[in-house]
């Protein structure tokens, strides 16, 4: 069949090379800025032109566009840009941090409910309903509020958003990979379960995995943003993008590019990831073809 | 049926049940209240007699059963800043959040649903695309740039509507349409990507094959098919109506429930942050297991396999 037409082969060639080289113009810009992002966390200490706490008191509030301050100072002199670059690396550091916590937690709590069952998998679904009961937000509110915010405190508390979904998504996906028979073909050869889960299960899945990470990785940024805006998460003199934007606030009038700035990057990045995490899900997700 | 729906309420008890606990738990083990609210400088004397007095020397297990047993006789404590019941508080706070929270739904379902149906029925067009994009752009903006950048523009610039506190209806609008802009996306990609899903189901086809008008097709066949997912959604941000408005409020200085929490925890407030939170939790409870109960109705076929 297919050698009645020749010039298939050719065709279908072309298709694949532009298959690979055709990334739609706004996840290529997502791309670009996220390398940026990324580039700016890794060297954020070279790349920062002053200290973040170096004051300028004759500069304060000067605006964008002064030389030495090309993003203006703030209301204590301090360089915009400089706090901006410092930011972006806390914020991801952080949303980072709590990705990979959350998914470790979610996808081994989806694999022992997958494992055990009954009783296990009733537990698991009862933590979930708790944590669709209470807002995360409200939630890590009180938390922070009353034992004091700290770095460790806030990276791990972010861990915990998201993380019934790596759940559900772990357990259906083990559940259907036991009824294919691959994974009962190695439990009969003698695996351990551990083997199992992560040498057979795990490659499997991973790739949806890794698209709902690209999902929880904004929405982790949206909620440090948050609490930091509303004071309770990244605390002075250490400052984050939302961090930034609450203290702008006050000088909105007088100086909005003190918290324009943090908030445009705040929204190209989450835009960024949003428009790469859809992009690779139509690539990678076998399960909604 | 009565089995499903014994089942779902004993869940929804055990989870609110979970959620006072936890509130408990956290605001007993994390620091004294009496240092907060008396200052540094108080006597040791002082400081024991208003432990004694609000019960916070008694041991953890004997606060939290008589705790519950004083929340089952509808006693919901009193506030440690003026003695008044937390729950009076609480209460005269809840219209205030409702005027902002209740518009902001009606402009999510009114705007995104439609939105989202309109792009999947004429997929892949340039307004499909343009609703996407501005769907995605909607939910990736936070909550409190939105406000602070609706300020700068409609309060600061041109000067047409307040900045902030409440009063009039036009003390309402920015507010409300900063809550509602997050929503309005994910509704627009939720119920797109559901009607899309639902038009490439078969019943779809040999409807439109057997000669059924195409408007019929969608009202009949697909739109109430695609009703299930996202009543999903809308349940979850009825539950959210009390919860919703936290940052919002805080912009805005709207005198609701959000800014009672802030405030109520920063000073340690202990029976107005429990009673808040069981408020919040109840609601999200509620309008989960509501939800829950719709699913059978909207579904037949899931009344037959009740289990999950």
């Amino acid at each position: 069949m297919t050698f009645a037409n020749p010039s298939e082969t050719p065709t279908r060639r072309r298709g694949v090379l532009r298959a690979a080289t055709s990334v739609p113009p706004a996840v290529g810009f997502g791309m670009l800025w996220l390398a940026l992002m990324v580039l700016c966390a890794l060297f954020a200490n070279w790349v920062r032109p002053y200290d973040i706490t170096q004051m300028d008191l004759s500069a304060r509030l000067s605006p964008p566009g002064t030389p030495g301050h090309w993003l203006g100072t703030d209301e204590l002199g301090r360089d915009v840009l400089s706090r901006l670059i410092q930011s972006v690396r806390v914020s991801l550091v952080i949303a980072f941090g709590a990705t990979i916590i959350s998914a470790v937690f979610g996808t081994t709590l989806g694999f022992l409910a997958a494992q055990f069952r009954g009783v296990v998998e009733h537990f698991v679904v009862m933590l979930a309903d708790f944590q669709a009961a209470l807002p995360f937000l409200i939630m890590s509110l009180a938390v922070l509020a009353f034992f004091g915010s700290s770095m460790w405190l806030l990276v791990c508390l972010m861990g915990f958003y998201g993380w019934e979904r790596y759940a559900r998504i772990a357990r259906g996906l083990a559940i259907s990979a036991g009824a294919q028979g691959y994974a009962a073909a190695v439990v009969q050869l003698g695996a351990t379960p551990r083997r199992v889960y992560l040498h057979h299960i795990l490659p499997n899945v991973a790739s949806t995995l890794i698209v709902s990470m690209t999902l929880t990785f904004p929405e982790i940024i949206l909620m440090e943003s948050g609490l930091s805006f509303l004071g309770l998460g990244v605390q002075p003199p250490e400052t984050s993008l939302g961090n930034m934007v609450g203290f702008g606030r006050e000088y909105l009038t007088t100086a909005p590019w003190i918290m324009l700035g943090p908030a445009v990057v705040i929204m190209l990045t989450t835009l960024s990831i949003s428009l790469v995490g859809d992009w690779l899900r139509d690539k990678l997700d076998p399960t909604i073809r | 049926m009565i089995r499903f729906v014994s089942l779902r309420l004993l869940r929804a008890l055990v989870t609110i049940l979970a959620v006072m606990t936890f509130a408990f738990v956290v605001l007993r083990m994390s620091g004294d209240p009496a240092e907060v609210l008396l200052g540094p400088d108080v006597p040791q004397n002082v400081i024991d007699a208003f432990r004694k007095q609000w019960g916070l020397d008694a041991p953890l297990w004997q606060q939290y059963l008589s705790y519950l047993g004083a929340i089952f006789s509808g006693d919901f404590g009193l506030s440690m800043r003026d003695r008044s019941p937390a729950i009076d508080l609480v209460m005269e706070r809840i219209p205030a959040t409702l005027q902002l929270t209740i518009p902001a739904l009606l402009l999510k379902l009114g705007i995104g649903i439609p939105a989202g149906i309109y792009a999947a029925l004429h997929r892949d067009s340039a307004l499909d695309r343009g609703v996407i994009f501005l769907a995605i752009l909607g939910f990736t903006i936070p909550s409190f740039v939105m406000g602070l950048v609706l300020v700068l523009i409609f309060a600061v610039t041109l000067g047409v509507l307040p900045s902030g506190g409440i009063g009039t209806w036009q003390h309402a609008i920015l507010p409300a349409i900063t809550i509602s802009i997050g929503g309005i996306g994910i509704l627009a990609r939720f119920s797109r990507s559901a009607m899309i899903e639902v038009l490439g189901q078969p019943y779809i086809r040999t409807a439109s094959a057997k000669g059924v008008k195409w408007r019929d097709v969608v009202r009949g066949h697909a739109l109430p098919n695609a009703a299930v997912p996202i009543v999903t959604i809308v349940g979850f941000m009825v539950g959210s109506l009390i919860a919703g408005a936290v940052v919002v409020e805080t912009i805005f200085s709207w005198p609701g429930i959000g800014r009672l929490l802030i405030v109520s925890v920063s000073n340690r407030d202990l029976a107005v942050v429990q009673c808040i939170l069981l408020l919040i939790a109840a609601v999200m409870v509620v309008s989960n297991l509501v939800v829950d109960l719709l699913y059978g109705w909207l579904d037949p076929r899931l009344r037959a396999q009740p289990a999950h």
